[in-house]
């Protein structure tokens, strides 16, 4: 059974970079959407929430060809960094914030805009500067729906399948994930393997939906 | 009608003339008004969709207008003409809005220091500072200190909003509407306390109301609005209304 942990820890390694990336990037477009009036609103709105409805596949096939080895940012990397992201763990990071990133961005822009925009104007009037009134007004009240959308990411990110696959492949210990590991496992008959590392990704996400059901819109307001 | 004591040499208390065109939805609303007056409590009156509350905020500066300028006791905020745009955040007003915009996330203690802390982070909910206790104290609060204001009457919570906006020693007070989410009784309540507070505060004050009632207990001078301009019975006193 040690191998499973090997899958199990890599999966909670990419899980919880692309976490991490789409707190600041789900955050930043979620608010800039929220709050900024520009045109082609709507549209970007649209292209971002690509990810949630295009097989993985495909997300997977766009992402080869653009940081594969011939790829336009593939290349750059490089020649310039000597950085190669196909068949890495972090190819598989890049294909999970990609994947998660609807999840975040959409309930980041939900929850800032059901911000009153009348307490970030009693926040200024107050002296307050743009920073400050983001950090202690918006924030604090958007920060319950932001954290629900970083859960749903969290799992979507754990059980990315296709796009990790087509990006990262499947090379044992470096970036065979959870949700590989079990089709290799099928594949290979080796039955009580996949049995126990399915027993851990749906235990892992039964939690990850029990924590966002709770911070969820509909329970009392956040409090800081 | 000049408040007691009115120096007529000294520069006009309000010294406002703003143009802004809004437009929502293919209608269109012209706001184009004038006022200047020594008078210390002045009072906006005027149905509702006259373009009040739109004053109010161009003069704290959440809203720009198109044209004008906008001055306070011979401080310049805004000078379309000049180049002058006083950030919000540096105008020194106090602000009660209509239903009071406590910060939900915040306790009593909170709102009320808010804006003595400048920076990135909120108040602490322990310790209070001296200020805001003197405060919380004037307004009958220091037993709600730690509620939150969803906890609060709404007279507790037009109280709030108003220690929240005078612990900054603000340069003039603007109030829209401030009871009128209040009961009858307690609006008379209410409208008396303000009145003593601002004889004791003795800073402009600007209220907006479609009570007349607030004009007899509050107003030095009157200025009625319809659809957007000083209509032609403005500046007339409590009396011919």
């Amino acid at each position: 059974m040690a191998e499973a942990w090997v899958p199990l820890a890599l999966t909670l390694k990419v899980a919880g970079w692309a976490t991490l990336l789409n707190l600041l990037l789900g955050v930043g477009v979620g608010f800039l959407l929220a709050r900024r009036r520009f045109p082609g609103r709507d549209l970007l709105d649209a292209l971002l929430t690509l990810p949630m409805v295009m097989p993985p596949t495909v997300l997977g096939y766009y992402l080869l060809v653009l940081v594969g080895r011939r790829g336009p940012l593939g290349a750059w990397l490089q020649s310039t960094f000597g950085i190669q992201l196909i068949f890495t763990w972090q190819g598989a990071v890049i294909a999970a914030t990609i994947v998660a990133f609807p999840l975040v961005f959409k309930s980041a822009r939900a929850a800032f805009e059901a911000v009153d925009p009348q307490l970030e104007q009693a926040a200024r009037v107050l002296g307050l500067q743009e920073w400050a009134v983001f950090l202690r007004v918006t924030l604090p009240l958007a920060w319950r729906g932001v954290m629900a959308g970083l859960l749903l990411a969290f799992a979507r990110a754990t059980g990315e399948f296709g796009a990790t696959l087509m990006v990262a492949g499947s090379i044992p210990g470096r970036t065979q994930t959870l949700s590989v590991a079990v089709y290799e496992a099928v594949q290979a008959g080796q039955d009580h393997i996949a049995n126990f590392l399915v027993l851990i990704t749906s235990i892992t996400c039964i939690a990850v939906l029990l924590i966002a059901g709770r911070l969820a819109p509909g329970h009392v307001a956040g409090r800081c | 009608m000049l408040p007691a004591g009115a120096d007529m040499g000294a520069p006009p208390n309000w010294d406002i003339d703003v143009r802004r065109r809004f437009e929502y939805a293919g209608r269109r609303f012209d706001l184009q008004l004038r006022i200047a007056s020594h008078a210390r409590r002045l009072i906006l009156f005027g149905p509702s969709g006259a373009g009040k509350s739109q004053t109010l905020k161009v003069i704290a500066g959440l809203t720009t207008a198109d044209a004008g300028h906008v001055r306070l006791a011979g401080r310049t905020l805004w000078d379309h003409s000049a180049r002058i745009d006083m950030p919000a955040r540096d105008r020194r007003i106090g602000y009660v809005f209509q239903d009071y915009a406590l910060f939900p996330h915040l306790t009593v203690a909170q709102n009320v220091g808010f804006g003595l802390l400048p920076g990135l982070r909120n108040p602490g909910r322990r310790a209070t500072p001296p200020q805001v206790l003197r405060w919380l104290n004037a307004f009958g609060l220091s037993p709600l200190a730690h509620h939150y204001p969803e906890q609060l009457s709404g007279g507790q919570r037009q109280r709030t909003a108003l220690a929240r906006a005078l612990v900054t020693e603000p340069h003039a007070l603007l109030l829209d509407e401030p009871f009128a989410a209040l009961d009858t009784l307690l609006r008379v309540r209410l409208r008396n306390e303000l009145a003593e507070w601002l004889d004791r505060l003795a800073i402009p004050m600007m209220l907006i109301t479609h009570d007349p009632a607030d004009i007899d207990s509050l107003a030095d001078e009157v200025v009625t609005l319809f659809d957007g301009r000083v209509s032609p019975a403005g500046g007339a006193t409590a009396a011919t209304i």
